[in-house]
């Protein structure tokens, strides 16, 4: 890499953010209402700037007597053991509950900045006390930022890729960009990194978790390819959060490689027997309800031959869960299935003849852990097992999908990023680049999107006080 | 019913209602997604109930993660006004007229100017032998004669539209309370609010705006004082044999003229805004006919103002002849043009009134 030209392009802003997303824009509209100048360095193009924000839909938040469209209330202590849950203690207490504490007032700073609310969805009243969704999802709600950025006068620069900073002295001097016409070379005063992880880049991918990352489907943008999270961990900035690892969902097969999003989601999954490659099935379908189990379905999908698995119902389980975007694979016979499938006839067969043997008579009740297991089965189905025997037979294929990966900076409780010398002099982060602090492992839905909020007031702020 | 059961119109609105109903985000906009929410399969009366109740707000677009250059290219908003207006083409009745005129600016110009040119021959063929004012340019007999088949044949031709599309959507026994709650909505617009009150994403993209919401109201409430003054002349005429002209402090004169501002200026802001808007997200094939359709509702206002304020000079029957030709006109098109949306409209919100949990 070369350095660019910088006689003619010699741009100084108080404030340089790269990244377009939620943390991005947050840290950016709070550094110019501080009174500095600010410029955003957007790596997508327009109509796909927000990173993975734009596939986001609602945000975890606490709050002491019903707020807005929040029902009830979630204290700080519930949050942070729900976070504690799912992390498997994994995490930076003093940084999650910065993050939770500070969720209330978030959500009225988002209200403040354009964001609309709105009653959670159809299918999602498990959520209504605890997350706050946006009214026309995460892509509203990064056009709301914008607009107020544009109207505010913050400089957005679509299109344009930071690939270098260049440090000196626990200094950001200067950062490379280049742009489909230009290289640019920006020395601003300070600088925020909220630029996302790197899932997007496959071959990253591919040498953290192995080779079967290849065909892994990557949920959000394809925009987030941890170039700069890469450069600085490069010049030895600390970092968190384990390197191999990534947050994958089973999704759709047929989903599009980037960017698919929410509608790639399969709930089918407790109401099927699901089958890999072999036509053998290999785990239990029915081990909880399915908001509690869908995270760890990528990762069991993913330790199959070709990364790849196969849930069948019959009609009786047809309508029991939220549609999603391609219709299933439907046949008359299982062998028929099979075979549109790509399976063994006979063998898929014999495994659903095997499974539904191992059912039982007994009340199917399929909002709740009905206990309705098989008997003699391995491995069992423990709850919802009815034998799959009424035509129409129906079938989806399941990927890992990833949402997001852990690797990220380490930041202090003011967002500051630290260096090999200690906390960086001008580099804040925020969003996904740092959440591997807060989030070790597992996710708790909504709580990216609160933790890009919280960080990215933050980095802003301190960002204007030093620029 | 409908034939649509190989059309790709209904097939694309299909595969993009699914991913909606995959995706649910937008759910809070408007009427439109709860309806969809509230179904597993989108049969065809299903689809044309939804593209009814679809207000072209716009929002679900712009908040839309799918849209081009994504490969699922949504574009709800397009797909729901093709199929709405190809609804009203399927049931307008006689159904070739809606084909036409749906369609056509230039057929819609030309309807106006036949009849424009009817009315002047009409009046110096018939020229009246008493009365006063307008009475003495064509005679209250002549007008009644002409304008009440006028008025009455295109509500016949509706109600046989409106009955085909309530069978085709599955519609019930219609009660009070559900045209209370349809008619509330709107008279409110409350579909153009955004779902948050800060109006709609029509002409200024991702950013929100009540321009168009208060155009239409100005219109839709500028057409109905127009046609409460109307009744009112008629109500004087009959009932208290207190015939035309009426002096500036009467209720026919009051209504007339603030509904006639409303409604010529109301037309002029939603031609403005039109023009402004992504003709992308409706039906392109019916913009220019929608245009033609606005322009000649706000040429009705603009000339019965026009015929107003110079009623006592050399000008008033030319003026006579273009204001009752451009109404005459409006009511031969209304079945067939963009107007025919109010009456569609309406039994969708009835029909999702009967629907709602």
């Amino acid at each position: 890499m070369s350095k660019p030209g910088t006689e003619d392009h010699i741009l100084k802003p108080d404030v340089l953010v790269i990244g377009g997303g939620n943390a991005a824009m947050t840290a950016a509209l709070q550094a110019r209402e501080a009174g500095k100048s600010v410029t955003v360095i957007e790596a997508a193009p327009k109509a796909y700037r927000g990173g993975n924000s734009r596939h986001t839909r609602n945000f975890r938040c606490m709050h002491n007597g019903p707020l807005g469209v929040l029902t009830g209330d979630y204290d700080p202590d519930e949050y942070f053991d729900d976070l504690l849950k799912v992390t498997k203690g994994d995490t930076d207490p003093q940084l999650a509950k910065l993050a939770i504490e500070n969720s209330e007032s978030a959500y009225r700073w988002m209200e403040a900045h354009g964001v609309r609310f709105q009653p959670s969805l159809s299918g999602t009243l498990s959520l209504s006390r605890t997350n706050a969704f946006f009214l026309g999802g995460g892509k509203a709600l990064v056009n709301a930022y914008y607009a107020r950025a544009e109207d505010a006068g913050i400089t957005v620069l679509y299109d344009a890729h930071a690939d270098h900073l260049e440090i000196s002295n626990n200094q950001v001097t200067e950062v490379w960009v280049s742009t489909r016409a230009q290289e640019l070379c920006f020395k601003p005063a300070a600088v925020v990194v909220a630029s996302g992880g790197f899932q997007a880049d496959t071959d990253w991918l591919a040498r953290a978790w192995g080779p079967a990352a290849k065909n892994f489907l990557i949920r959000g943008t394809p925009y987030n390819r941890g170039v700069v999270l890469k450069d600085l961990l490069d010049q030895d900035i600390q970092s968190v959060g384990d390197p191999t690892q990534c947050h994958a969902v089973a999704i759709d097969g047929r989903a599009p490689k980037f960017d698919g999003g929410i509608v790639t989601r399969l709930d089918c999954v407790p109401f099927s027997i699901v089958v890999n490659r072999n036509a053998e099935r290999f785990y239990d379908e029915g081990e909880d309800v399915w908001p509690k189990r869908y995270a760890i379905w990528g990762r069991l999908v993913a330790a199959q031959p070709d990364q790849v698995g196969y849930a069948i119902i019959d009609s009786k389980s047809r309508d029991l869960f939220m549609p999603s975007v391609f219709p299933p694979i439907e046949a008359d016979t299982i062998p028929q299935l099979a075979t549109k499938l790509g399976l063994a006839p006979d063998k898929l067969e014999h495994t659903i003849e095997t499974f539904n043997a191992a059912c039982k008579p007994g009340p199917f009740k399929p909002t709740e852990l009905d206990g309705l297991s098989t008997q003699g089965l391995n491995p069992a189905k423990t709850n919802w097992a009815r034998p799959i025997h009424e035509p129409p037979f129906y079938g989806y294929s399941l990927r890992p999908g990833v949402t997001f990966t852990y690797l990220g900076l380490k930041v202090d409780q003011t967002a500051r990023v630290s260096g090999k010398q200690g906390p960086m002099e001008n580099l804040w982060a925020a969003g996904e680049i740092m959440a591997g602090s807060i989030l070790g492992q597992g996710y708790l839905a909504g709580f990216g999107m609160t933790i890009g909020t919280v960080f990215g007031q933050i980095a802003g702020r301190e960002a204007a006080t030093h620029a | 019913m409908l034939n649509t059961s190989s059309n790709e119109t209904y097939e694309e609105a299909r595969r993009q209602l699914e991913i909606c109903n995959a995706c649910r985000y937008c759910e809070g906009y408007c009427s439109a997604f709860p309806a969809i929410t509230r179904l597993r399969a989108f049969a065809d009366g299903d689809i044309t109930q939804i593209a009814n109740l679809c207000h072209n707000c716009r929002g679900c677009y712009y908040a839309c993660q799918y849209t081009e250059p994504h490969e699922f290219a949504l574009n709800l908003p397009q797909a729901l006004a093709k199929t709405r207006t190809e609804s009203w083409q399927a049931y307008s009745w006689p159904a070739p007229l809606g084909a036409v005129f749906q369609r056509n600016a230039a057929a819609s110009v030309f309807i106006t100017i036949v009849a424009v040119a009817a009315l002047m021959l009409l009046i110096r063929a018939l020229p009246a032998t008493s009365g006063d004012g307008f009475y003495a340019v064509l005679s209250h007999g002549a007008m009644v004669a002409l304008f009440a088949p006028l008025f009455l044949f295109p509500l016949i031709c509706l109600f046989v539209g409106l009955k085909r599309y309530w069978k085709d959507v599955g519609g019930e026994r219609i009660t009070l309370a559900h045209l209370k709650d349809a008619v509330s909505q709107a008279a409110t617009l409350r579909n153009l609010s955004g779902g948050h009150g800060e109006g709609c994403n029509f002409e200024s993209q991702d950013r929100f705006s009540q321009a168009r919401r208060h155009a239409h109201h100005a219109v839709m409430y500028g057409f109905l004082l127009c046609f409460a003054s109307t009744s009112s002349g008629t109500l004087l005429h009959y009932g208290f044999d207190l015939p035309a002209p009426y002096g500036f402090w009467s209720l026919p004169k009051l209504l007339g003229l603030s509904g006639g501002l409303l409604m010529t200026l109301g037309c002029i802001v939603m031609l403005t805004l039109k023009a402004k808007a992504d003709a992308a997200l409706s039906n392109p094939e019916t913009h220019g006919a929608d245009q033609a359709f606005v322009g000649l509702l706000g040429f009705v206002g603009a000339s019965g103002l026009a015929l107003y304020g110079l009623g006592s000079t050399a000008a008033m029957p030319a003026l006579l002849a273009l204001h009752l030709g451009a109404v005459a006109a409006f009511f031969v098109l209304t079945p067939y043009t963009k107007m025919a949306h109010g009456f569609f409209r309406l039994a969708a919100l009835v029909r999702d009134a009967q629907q709602k949990p």
